[in-house]
């Protein structure tokens, strides 16, 4: 016995084509700046392609990501950033933010000194800090003067790492505005109610600010890791100043100096991309970064509802 | 209707990826498929406007250009030329990509020629060079070599650059510069001053392959060694020359002190500032291109100074007089609007002697043609005809033609910052793996 689907009402079919019609902004955004890219990309890691010239080559940009040992240097190096720079920069930002709240006097001149590394261009700020962390710079010359020797910052792949968190440490002043903002609206009967109860200063901190916040912090956290997933200038400019190198004919530079301790999944796939004129293969690297976002992205949602809900309770 | 939604929707998703993929399209014929006019080429070529795109950017450089260009302004007074200034490589791709090719573009490099001669990027020069019936002999093997790529050459050498020897006289003490690596070696270790606690005061030679123009392919042809081998696979692990260039630099590093040479190197000025390390006496050799000549006139004009070929292999003494060379290309791109006055125009800035004696005296580069060469025009000094001379010894080499050429260059690089810090101790396991990553870059882009 056959099945005959009835047709749905004529209405239902307006409202449908209605509610296409109000979509269509969003439908047309979504399609242009997120669906086509994302099929583009997939469409090309299939390819060798030069920007001019296209050749199917089945999954022989795949293959080469396995043996590419300059791409899992920069996966280590990017999950190293999300893993520990995010943090850093995270409750750097909360911790000077709740100190300017504990300030009873001024409180807006810390809060300018705090902000104003973020105002400065990025390329000015990577420079002077690297000038700053240079092995005869002044914060090296302190740290001499209590008789411990003070690391090549961005001369040793050791430190180099450290050395871009502290440069993120140092330019939280937008992360430490929100911060501020949101602590300063947890409201006082809260805390009055909780010291009437005996909650002592860290028990306020985790049972009442951390759960009234959690929606700021969910956000910087967020944004954090994927701006670490896309970490680009600061590591190119700070590698490049380190190694004191210059265009010139013939001069090669290696990005990532020193060995490769600074190369970011996103720098590679530039330099693969526009320097190799490998882009079937950077199309590869890039669906990498968008795997990486996404299960980032999803696994901070869950841990942070898995928070609000507790708070709730 | 959800259905039908989603399949329109993928189908022209598909339909605009797959348009994606070709390149801006042609907006003129390309060179040389169509007759060239017939009777005065400079009469016959219709009136129109050029745009040269070139990489110089400095006052002096783009009025040089400007200078060199004039002759054809007078042999081609219906086409106007306009000069913009200061683009690089990636600014011309992106260009041509989307279909806003400029008619004429130069590049400071040569590492991007085969990536450009086999994509298209520019167009193959031949069916015109034919069609004028250019000697192509007029230019030196090596800029022949450096400016095709598979059969096609796509652009042609402007001017070149050499590389050599300089060294402060004064520093020297009366030494004569050294013509092998361990006269090199030797000379070095006497001429260095440091302090008490082994700190560099003044350097003999800075054998450290991070220091400014101390890179691989420069240093290369003191040794003689190649890049590859004659299948198009890498050569580096197995060519013994590039062995002995790292244990000889490795020697000298570690006379120095690793740590001792990257503070004192970490301590210098700016290449490209007054502040350069050989004006301030502070090295005593140091290699470097013919171009540093024109520096050391305007910014250390009372430093006294000499220049001589790099030091060779002690195994090899008939290297010596030979050296690194490379230089600036121009070409037709694909898309130029006018592409049969962008030839004349390239034409002339790359067979004319007078435009490349011109562009010489004012850069201060080496012109590229065997007639710019002698030409008595040519201005002249013992420290300038060293490179002169370097340019023309038949050993002189450079890095061949690669699509990979930027790769190759700094994944070598990448080991020989390992090698000279101490991270890497195994050379042969070390260049191997070198070359097992250029060979398979090479299969990524169906070498």
């Amino acid at each position: 016995m056959s099945i005959v689907h009835a047709a749905p009402p004529r209405r239902w079919r307006g409202e449908g084509l209605k509610a296409l019609l109000w979509m269509s902004p969003w439908l047309v955004g979504f399609a242009v700046f997120f669906a086509y890219p994302l099929a583009a990309t997939v469409y090309f890691s299939f390819h060798r392609y030069d920007l001019f010239t296209l050749e199917f080559v089945g999954l022989d940009n795949y293959r080469y990501l396995l043996v590419d040992d300059r791409a899992w240097a920069a996966i280590r190096n990017t999950l190293w950033l999300v893993v520990l720079m995010v943090p850093a920069q995270v409750l750097f930002g909360l911790g000077v933010a709740w100190l300017l709240t504990r300030l009873k006097s001024g409180a807006g001149l810390f809060r300018t000194v705090f902000y104003l590394p973020s105002l400065i261009p990025v390329v000015a700020g990577t420079v002077s800090f690297v000038f700053l962390l240079n092995p005869s710079g002044p914060l090296n010359q302190f740290i001499e003067l209590f008789g411990i020797a003070a690391p090549d910052w961005f001369g040793d792949k050791d430190w180099s790492k450290p050395g871009l968190t502290m440069l993120a440490m140092w330019g939280i002043g937008n992360t430490m505005m929100i911060f501020l903002a949101a602590l300063l609206d947890v409201p006082k009967h809260l805390y009055e109610a909780a010291a009437i109860d005996g909650a002592g200063a860290w028990r306020q901190f985790r049972s009442i600010t951390l759960p009234t916040i959690s929606p700021v912090l969910m956000f910087s956290t967020v944004t954090g890791v994927i701006y670490a997933l896309q970490y680009f200038t600061q590591a190119m400019i700070a590698s490049r100043v380190a190694a004191g190198v210059t265009d010139s004919p013939g001069s090669t530079f290696v990005p990532g100096y020193p060995e490769l301790s600074t190369l970011t999944l996103a720098q590679w796939l530039f330099h693969v991309g526009f320097r190799d004129f490998s882009m079937g293969y950077a199309c590869v690297l890039a669906l990498l970064l968008f795997a990486f976002s996404t299960v980032f992205t999803l696994i901070l949602l869950r841990r942070f509802r898995a928070f609000d809900e507790g708070g709730d309770r | 209707m959800h259905r039908r939604f989603l399949t329109f929707a993928l189908a022209t998703l598909t339909a605009t990826a797959l348009t994606a993929c070709t390149a801006g399209t042609e907006s003129a014929p390309a060179l040389g498929s169509q007759p060239k006019p017939s009777g005065s080429a400079s009469a016959a070529l219709p009136a129109s406007t050029i745009e040269l795109w070139h990489g110089f950017s400095a006052p002096a450089e783009v009025k040089a250009f400007e200078d060199a260009i004039a002759g054809f302004r007078t042999k081609f007074p219906q086409i106007t030329v306009k000069l913009v200034k200061g683009v690089q490589d990636d600014q011309i791709t992106q260009a041509v990509r989307g279909g806003k090719a400029p008619d004429v573009a130069s590049s400071f490099t040569t590492d991007n020629v085969a990536q450009w001669c086999r994509s298209g990027t520019f167009q193959d020069l031949t069916p015109v060079i034919k069609q004028d019936g250019i000697d192509l002999s007029v230019l030196p093997e090596v800029s022949r070599s450096y400016t095709e790529y598979d059969g096609r050459r796509c652009v042609m050498p402007l001017l070149a650059d050499a590389y050599g020897l300089y060294y402060n006289k004064a520093l020297m003490k009366g030494s004569e510069p050294p013509k092998t690596l361990s006269e090199l070696t030797e000379l070095t270790k006497k001429l260095t001053v440091r302090d008490a606690d082994g700190t560099i005061k003044v350097a003999g030679f800075m054998p450290s392959f991070q220091y400014y123009e101390n890179s691989a392919s420069h240093l290369a042809p003191m040794v003689g060694a190649t890049w590859y081998k004659p299948d198009g696979t890498s050569a580096v692990g197995s060519d013994p020359a590039w062995k002995e260039l790292l244990r000889w630099q490795k020697e000298l590093v570690d006379w120095y002190g690793y740590d001792k040479l990257e503070k004192f190197r970490k301590s210098l000025g700016q290449e490209w500032s007054a502040d350069h390390p050989f004006y301030k006496g502070k090295i005593a050799m140091v290699l470097d291109g013919e171009w540093r000549n024109a520096m050391i006139a305007n910014e250390a004009k009372d430093i006294d100074y000499g220049t001589a070929p790099l030091p060779v292999s002690d195994t090899k003494p008939d290297l010596y007089g030979s050296g690194f060379t490379a230089g600036t290309v121009i070409g037709v791109p694909k898309g130029a609007k006018n592409p049969q006055a962008a030839w004349e125009l390239v034409k002339y800035l790359t067979t004319d002697t007078s435009a490349l004696v011109t562009l010489s005296n004012a850069l201060r580069n080496v012109p590229t043609t065997k007639a710019s060469l002698e030409s008595p025009d040519l201005v002249k000094d013992a420290n300038f005809q060293t490179f002169l001379d370097i340019f023309a010894h038949p050993k002189t080499s450079t890095v061949p033609a690669n699509v990979n050429s930027t790769f190759n260059q700094d994944s070598l690089q990448e080991f020989l910052v390992k090698w000279e810090n101490g991270s890497a101790t195994d050379l042969d396991a070390g260049l191997a793996a070198v070359d097992k990553r250029l060979d398979d870059k090479m299969k990524l882009s169906g070498g």
